[in-house]
Protein backbone atom coordinates (compact mmCIF):
# COMPACT_ATOMS: atom_id res chain seq x y z
CA UNK A 1 0.00 0.00 0.00
CA UNK A 2 1.60 3.44 -0.66
CA UNK A 3 2.08 5.57 2.35
CA UNK A 4 0.30 8.81 2.81
CA UNK A 5 1.31 12.03 1.85
CA UNK A 6 3.11 13.83 4.06
CA UNK A 7 3.15 17.62 4.97
CA UNK A 8 6.25 19.19 7.37
CA UNK A 9 7.80 22.63 7.86
CA UNK A 10 11.57 22.22 6.75
CA UNK A 11 11.99 25.58 7.67
CA UNK A 12 10.52 28.85 8.84
CA UNK A 13 9.48 29.81 4.74
CA UNK A 14 8.35 26.70 3.64
CA UNK A 15 6.10 24.27 3.62
CA UNK A 16 6.99 20.66 1.72
CA UNK A 17 4.34 17.78 0.64
CA UNK A 18 5.77 14.53 -0.17
CA UNK A 19 4.11 11.51 -1.82
CA UNK A 20 4.78 8.56 -3.72
CA UNK A 21 3.74 7.05 -6.86
CA UNK A 22 3.76 3.50 -8.43
CA UNK A 23 5.19 4.84 -11.64
CA UNK A 24 8.20 5.75 -13.12
CA UNK A 25 9.78 9.40 -12.58
CA UNK A 26 9.17 10.07 -16.63
CA UNK A 27 5.82 9.39 -16.25
CA UNK A 28 5.42 11.18 -12.96
CA UNK A 29 7.14 14.21 -14.57
CA UNK A 30 4.92 14.00 -18.16
CA UNK A 31 2.25 14.57 -15.14
CA UNK A 32 3.78 17.58 -14.17
CA UNK A 33 4.35 19.52 -17.55
CA UNK A 34 1.99 18.22 -20.01
CA UNK A 35 -1.36 20.60 -19.92
CA UNK A 36 -3.22 17.61 -21.01
CA UNK A 37 -2.20 16.07 -18.44
CA UNK A 38 -1.95 18.42 -15.44
CA UNK A 39 -5.41 19.10 -16.05
CA UNK A 40 -6.76 15.54 -15.57
CA UNK A 41 -5.55 15.76 -11.70
CA UNK A 42 -4.02 18.99 -10.33
CA UNK A 43 -6.57 20.46 -7.97
CA UNK A 44 -9.63 19.70 -5.79
CA UNK A 45 -11.81 16.67 -7.59
CA UNK A 46 -14.50 18.95 -8.45
CA UNK A 47 -12.84 21.63 -9.35
CA UNK A 48 -12.23 21.90 -13.57
CA UNK A 49 -9.54 23.96 -15.36
CA UNK A 50 -10.46 26.96 -17.47
CA UNK A 51 -7.07 27.44 -18.33
CA UNK A 52 -4.17 25.34 -17.88
CA UNK A 53 -1.42 26.14 -19.66
CA UNK A 54 2.55 24.97 -18.92
CA UNK A 55 5.33 25.69 -21.55
CA UNK A 56 8.41 23.59 -19.81
CA UNK A 57 10.84 25.05 -20.75
CA UNK A 58 13.74 27.59 -18.46
CA UNK A 59 12.04 31.10 -18.97
CA UNK A 60 8.69 29.40 -20.18
CA UNK A 61 5.43 31.05 -18.39
CA UNK A 62 2.69 28.81 -16.71
CA UNK A 63 -0.60 29.79 -15.62
CA UNK A 64 -3.66 28.20 -14.19
CA UNK A 65 -7.24 28.85 -13.98
CA UNK A 66 -9.36 26.61 -11.88
CA UNK A 67 -13.57 27.09 -11.02
CA UNK A 68 -15.37 25.50 -8.21
CA UNK A 69 -18.62 24.06 -8.81
CA UNK A 70 -20.35 27.07 -8.22
CA UNK A 71 -18.23 29.14 -10.03
CA UNK A 72 -15.62 31.25 -8.14
CA UNK A 73 -12.74 31.18 -9.90
CA UNK A 74 -8.92 30.50 -8.73
CA UNK A 75 -5.89 31.81 -10.93
CA UNK A 76 -2.37 31.71 -10.39
CA UNK A 77 0.35 31.63 -12.45
CA UNK A 78 4.57 32.42 -13.08
CA UNK A 79 7.58 31.38 -14.59
CA UNK A 80 9.65 28.22 -15.09
CA UNK A 81 12.84 28.62 -13.42
CA UNK A 82 14.25 25.18 -13.61
CA UNK A 83 13.34 22.18 -15.30
CA UNK A 84 15.51 18.87 -15.83
CA UNK A 85 13.69 15.95 -17.06
CA UNK A 86 12.70 13.75 -15.19
CA UNK A 87 13.82 14.85 -11.69
CA UNK A 88 13.53 18.79 -10.94
CA UNK A 89 11.16 21.37 -11.72
CA UNK A 90 11.58 24.65 -10.31
CA UNK A 91 8.53 27.69 -10.67
CA UNK A 92 7.19 30.68 -9.09
CA UNK A 93 3.78 31.25 -8.32
CA UNK A 94 1.64 34.36 -7.54
CA UNK A 95 -1.81 34.01 -7.15
CA UNK A 96 -4.48 36.51 -8.17
CA UNK A 97 -5.71 36.95 -5.00
CA UNK A 98 -1.98 37.54 -3.88
CA UNK A 99 -2.80 35.38 -0.33
CA UNK A 100 0.78 34.34 0.27
CA UNK A 101 1.77 38.02 0.47
CA UNK A 102 4.01 37.92 -2.68
CA UNK A 103 5.60 35.32 -5.18
CA UNK A 104 5.89 31.46 -3.35
CA UNK A 105 8.90 29.32 -5.49
CA UNK A 106 7.75 25.60 -5.54
CA UNK A 107 10.49 23.16 -6.15
CA UNK A 108 9.24 19.57 -7.55
CA UNK A 109 12.06 16.58 -6.44
CA UNK A 110 11.07 13.83 -8.51
CA UNK A 111 13.11 10.50 -7.50
CA UNK A 112 13.03 6.89 -8.47
CA UNK A 113 13.84 3.80 -7.22
CA UNK A 114 12.47 0.31 -7.35
CA UNK A 115 9.61 1.57 -9.86
CA UNK A 116 8.20 3.83 -6.89
CA UNK A 117 8.92 7.76 -7.54
CA UNK A 118 8.75 10.19 -4.61
CA UNK A 119 7.78 13.51 -5.25
CA UNK A 120 8.60 16.16 -3.17
CA UNK A 121 7.10 19.39 -3.39
CA UNK A 122 8.48 22.29 -1.63
CA UNK A 123 6.79 25.64 -1.48
CA UNK A 124 8.67 28.50 -0.41
CA UNK A 125 7.03 31.86 1.00
CA UNK A 126 8.42 35.48 0.97
CA UNK A 127 8.56 35.26 4.91
CA UNK A 128 7.40 33.41 7.40
CA UNK A 129 4.78 35.38 8.61
CA UNK A 130 3.30 34.78 4.44
CA UNK A 131 3.83 30.94 5.32
CA UNK A 132 1.88 31.16 8.59
CA UNK A 133 0.35 33.70 7.86
CA UNK A 134 -1.46 34.03 11.26
CA UNK A 135 1.07 32.00 13.59
CA UNK A 136 0.01 34.80 16.44
CA UNK A 137 -3.46 34.75 15.88
CA UNK A 138 -6.33 32.46 17.20
CA UNK A 139 -5.84 31.03 13.56
CA UNK A 140 -2.45 29.71 14.70
CA UNK A 141 -4.11 26.90 17.02
CA UNK A 142 -7.21 26.53 14.23
CA UNK A 143 -4.19 25.59 11.73
CA UNK A 144 -2.55 23.31 13.85
CA UNK A 145 -6.02 21.33 14.32
CA UNK A 146 -6.31 21.34 10.75
CA UNK A 147 -3.32 20.20 10.26
CA UNK A 148 -3.72 17.30 12.94
CA UNK A 149 -7.26 16.36 11.24
CA UNK A 150 -5.91 16.00 8.16
CA UNK A 151 -3.24 13.49 9.51
CA UNK A 152 -5.94 11.75 10.57
CA UNK A 153 -7.89 11.56 7.81
CA UNK A 154 -4.79 10.40 5.82
CA UNK A 155 -3.55 8.03 8.10
CA UNK A 156 -7.76 6.39 7.68
CA UNK A 157 -7.39 6.60 3.57
CA UNK A 158 -5.97 3.90 1.86
CA UNK A 159 -3.71 4.93 -0.86
CA UNK A 160 -6.21 3.75 -4.04
CA UNK B 1 -19.76 25.86 2.28
CA UNK B 2 -18.09 28.14 0.09
CA UNK B 3 -17.23 31.40 2.15
CA UNK B 4 -17.88 34.51 0.30
CA UNK B 5 -14.64 35.20 -1.90
CA UNK B 6 -14.84 38.77 -1.11
CA UNK B 7 -14.84 38.18 2.83
CA UNK B 8 -11.69 36.15 2.58
CA UNK B 9 -9.94 38.80 0.73
CA UNK B 10 -10.53 41.55 3.43
CA UNK B 11 -9.50 38.31 5.63
CA UNK B 12 -6.44 37.48 4.71
CA UNK B 13 -5.30 41.45 3.76
CA UNK B 14 -6.15 42.03 7.78
CA UNK B 15 -4.34 39.40 8.05
CA UNK B 16 -1.21 40.68 6.41
CA UNK B 17 0.05 42.83 8.81
CA UNK B 18 1.96 41.62 11.98
CA UNK B 19 0.47 44.48 14.08
CA UNK B 20 -2.85 43.28 13.28
CA UNK B 21 -2.22 39.76 14.07
CA UNK B 22 -0.82 40.95 17.23
CA UNK B 23 -3.95 42.89 18.39
CA UNK B 24 -5.99 39.82 17.09
CA UNK B 25 -3.72 37.70 19.72
CA UNK B 26 -4.63 40.11 22.61
CA UNK B 27 -7.76 39.90 21.79
CA UNK B 28 -8.33 35.83 21.68
CA UNK B 29 -7.53 36.87 25.86
CA UNK B 30 -10.82 39.09 25.97
CA UNK B 31 -12.05 42.52 24.69
CA UNK B 32 -9.97 45.38 25.33
CA UNK B 33 -10.54 48.99 24.61
CA UNK B 34 -7.83 50.97 22.14
CA UNK B 35 -5.37 52.54 25.04
CA UNK B 36 -5.18 48.93 26.16
CA UNK B 37 -4.43 47.55 22.38
CA UNK B 38 -2.11 50.77 21.62
CA UNK B 39 0.15 50.19 25.09
CA UNK B 40 2.66 47.55 23.87
CA UNK B 41 3.31 48.82 20.42
CA UNK B 42 5.34 52.07 20.06
CA UNK B 43 2.63 53.57 18.23
CA UNK B 44 0.25 56.57 18.95
CA UNK B 45 -3.07 55.78 19.26
CA UNK B 46 -4.55 57.22 15.61
CA UNK B 47 -2.10 54.40 14.30
CA UNK B 48 -3.47 51.52 16.53
CA UNK B 49 -7.09 52.76 15.57
CA UNK B 50 -6.13 52.78 12.15
CA UNK B 51 -5.51 48.93 12.34
CA UNK B 52 -8.94 48.93 14.42
CA UNK B 53 -10.57 49.84 11.70
CA UNK B 54 -9.27 47.73 8.91
CA UNK B 55 -9.92 44.40 11.27
CA UNK B 56 -13.96 45.96 11.68
CA UNK B 57 -14.22 46.78 7.76
CA UNK B 58 -13.45 42.93 7.40
CA UNK B 59 -15.35 42.00 10.28
CA UNK B 60 -12.37 40.50 12.45
CA UNK B 61 -13.54 42.91 15.25
CA UNK B 62 -16.53 44.80 16.44
CA UNK B 63 -16.98 47.65 19.11
CA UNK B 64 -18.85 47.76 21.91
CA UNK B 65 -21.83 49.72 22.75
CA UNK B 66 -20.07 51.80 25.79
CA UNK B 67 -19.44 54.93 24.54
CA UNK B 68 -16.77 55.79 26.68
CA UNK B 69 -14.30 53.06 26.06
CA UNK B 70 -15.98 51.26 23.26
CA UNK B 71 -13.98 47.89 23.99
CA UNK B 72 -13.00 45.51 21.17
CA UNK B 73 -13.91 42.43 20.49
CA UNK B 74 -12.82 39.29 18.18
CA UNK B 75 -15.63 37.89 16.13
CA UNK B 76 -15.30 34.54 15.35
CA UNK B 77 -17.00 33.43 12.19
CA UNK B 78 -14.56 35.12 9.56
CA UNK B 79 -11.51 33.60 10.98
CA UNK B 80 -13.41 30.41 11.33
CA UNK B 81 -14.24 30.49 7.40
CA UNK B 82 -10.13 31.38 6.92
CA UNK B 83 -8.89 28.22 8.62
CA UNK B 84 -11.50 26.47 6.90
CA UNK B 85 -10.59 27.68 3.58
CA UNK B 86 -6.52 26.50 4.44
CA UNK B 87 -7.92 23.37 5.74
CA UNK B 88 -8.98 22.72 2.14
CA UNK B 89 -5.59 23.88 0.81
CA UNK B 90 -4.33 21.50 2.36
CA UNK B 91 -6.38 18.94 1.10
CA UNK B 92 -6.26 19.53 -2.00
CA UNK B 93 -3.43 17.94 -2.21
CA UNK B 94 -4.94 14.40 -1.10
CA UNK B 95 -7.21 14.85 -3.63
CA UNK B 96 -4.93 15.76 -6.43
CA UNK B 97 -2.59 13.09 -5.93
CA UNK B 98 -5.53 10.50 -5.68
CA UNK B 99 -6.56 11.41 -9.02
CA UNK B 100 -2.64 11.51 -10.25
CA UNK B 101 -2.84 7.55 -9.47
CA UNK B 102 -6.02 6.94 -11.51
CA UNK B 103 -3.96 8.41 -14.25
CA UNK B 104 -0.70 7.30 -13.73
CA UNK B 105 -2.32 3.68 -13.79
CA UNK B 106 -4.22 4.22 -16.71
CA UNK B 107 -0.53 5.61 -18.85
CA UNK B 108 0.63 2.86 -17.74
CA UNK B 109 -1.77 0.40 -18.72
CA UNK B 110 -1.90 1.85 -22.03
CA UNK B 111 2.01 2.57 -22.92
CA UNK B 112 4.70 -0.27 -23.31
CA UNK B 113 5.87 -0.90 -19.95
CA UNK B 114 9.33 -0.28 -21.45
CA UNK B 115 11.90 -2.06 -19.32
CA UNK B 116 14.44 -2.82 -16.50
CA UNK B 117 12.96 -2.47 -13.59
CA UNK B 118 10.41 -5.76 -14.10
Amino acid sequence: MQPPLTITLPSDCEIAVTRTFRASADLVFDCWTVPALIKRWLGFADWTFTTCEFDARVGGKWRFVTRSPDGFEMGSGGDVLEITRPDWIKTDELYDQDWTGGKTIVTNRITEEDGITTSLVTILYPTRQARDGARATPMAEGMEAGFKRLEELLADMPAY
Amino acid sequence: MQPNPNQLDLTFAALADPTRRAILARLAEGEASVNELAAPFEMSQPAISKHIKVLENAGLVSRGKDAQRRPVKIEALPLADAVGWLENYRKFWEQSYQRLDTLLDELQRFAPKGDKKN
